[in-house]
């Protein structure tokens, strides 16, 4: 696979919706309850638009582009992220993230491409330094 | 009260084993719109290689929480989680955790540095097996912002 593949192909696209009920299930799945991902008035009180998506919730949606391209999400050796701007998520309605996966750098030796994502709402980037290491089958 | 930096370089002692099911390994990947079927069907798991479905890339921050909780948590450390904004993550998998692990973590304080008043305090969760193999590494950054901001 890593012959045909060269730094700086696009792999992936993908758009994900979230909306509250998604927050509520990320809270209930992954145990963090902070108030900010599901009250208005607490996230407004401390100086938030509103209520916004955990930040692990966008890492998670994002990595799930990567796996499923790679065909084996054991395949992510390693993913780091910097959270950069917040993601508010309206009610009713919802926030929609774009997630694009394009090769960053290729190590044949090892077998593994690290891969970079952008992933933006409205065109705005909500993580930086988004880079999955994959091990290439 | 502002956060304790005496608190950087600690250790804390292994936490109690987390045991991993496929029901929780479902309903996370299903949280995050993971629908790889190695996550929630053994027989395509197994033919991948794993002995049981294996958890998102993500998952770890579940085992790793439990044990950042006796940094947060701890009244004298000082750290109001209502002012605490999440600055970075990252996960290092040493292999896929699946289900059946029974998952034992000791939590380092890796660094606390003030500056202008923001606290940014680093975890590293170091993830093993209950014999000690080491499955993964969780480095976690939070941002304490200052009172009055």
């Amino acid at each position: 696979m890593t012959n045909e593949l060269a730094v700086g192909d696009e792999v992936a696209r993908r758009e994900i919706t979230v909306d509250r009920a998604r927050l509520v299930r990320y809270a209930g799945a992954s145990g963090d309850f902070n108030p900010i991902h599901w009250n208005d008035r607490v996230a407004t009180a401390v100086g938030l638009p509103g209520v916004i998506a955990h930040g692990m919730w966008t890492m998670g949606a994002a990595s799930s582009v990567v796996a499923d391209w790679i065909g084996d999400p054991g395949a992510v050796l390693d993913y780091q992220v910097r959270f950069t701007r917040p993601v508010p998520v309206p009610d009713p309605g919802a926030a929609t993230i774009e997630v694009t996966a394009v090769v960053g750098a290729l190590d044949p030796e090892a077998g593994t491409a690290r891969i970079d994502l952008t992933v933006a709402v409205d065109g705005v980037r909500v993580l930086g330094k988004a880079q999955a290491l994959v091990r290439l089958s | 009260m502002p956060v304790d930096v005496g608190y950087a370089g600690r250790q804390y002692p292994p936490t109690a084993a987390y045991e991993v099911g496929r029901q929780k390994l479902q309903e996370f990947a299903d949280a995050v719109g993971a629908s790889h079927e190695a996550h929630t069907d053994p027989s395509v798991a197994r033919t991948l290689g794993y002995p049981d479905v294996i958890a998102p890339p993500t998952f770890a921050v579940v085992v790793a929480q439990r044990a950042e909780a006796q940094l947060f948590e701890d009244p004298a450390a000082g750290i109001d989680f209502s002012r605490v904004v999440h600055a970075d993550e990252r996960f290092t998998h040493h292999r896929p955790i699946h289900a059946g692990d029974r998952l034992v973590t000791v939590l380092h304080v890796d660094s606390i540095t003030v500056r202008a008043g923001l606290a940014m305090i680093t975890t590293r969760a170091e993830i093993g097996s209950e014999d000690g193999e080491p499955v993964c590494t969780v480095v976690s950054t939070l941002a304490v912002r200052p009172e009055e901001s």
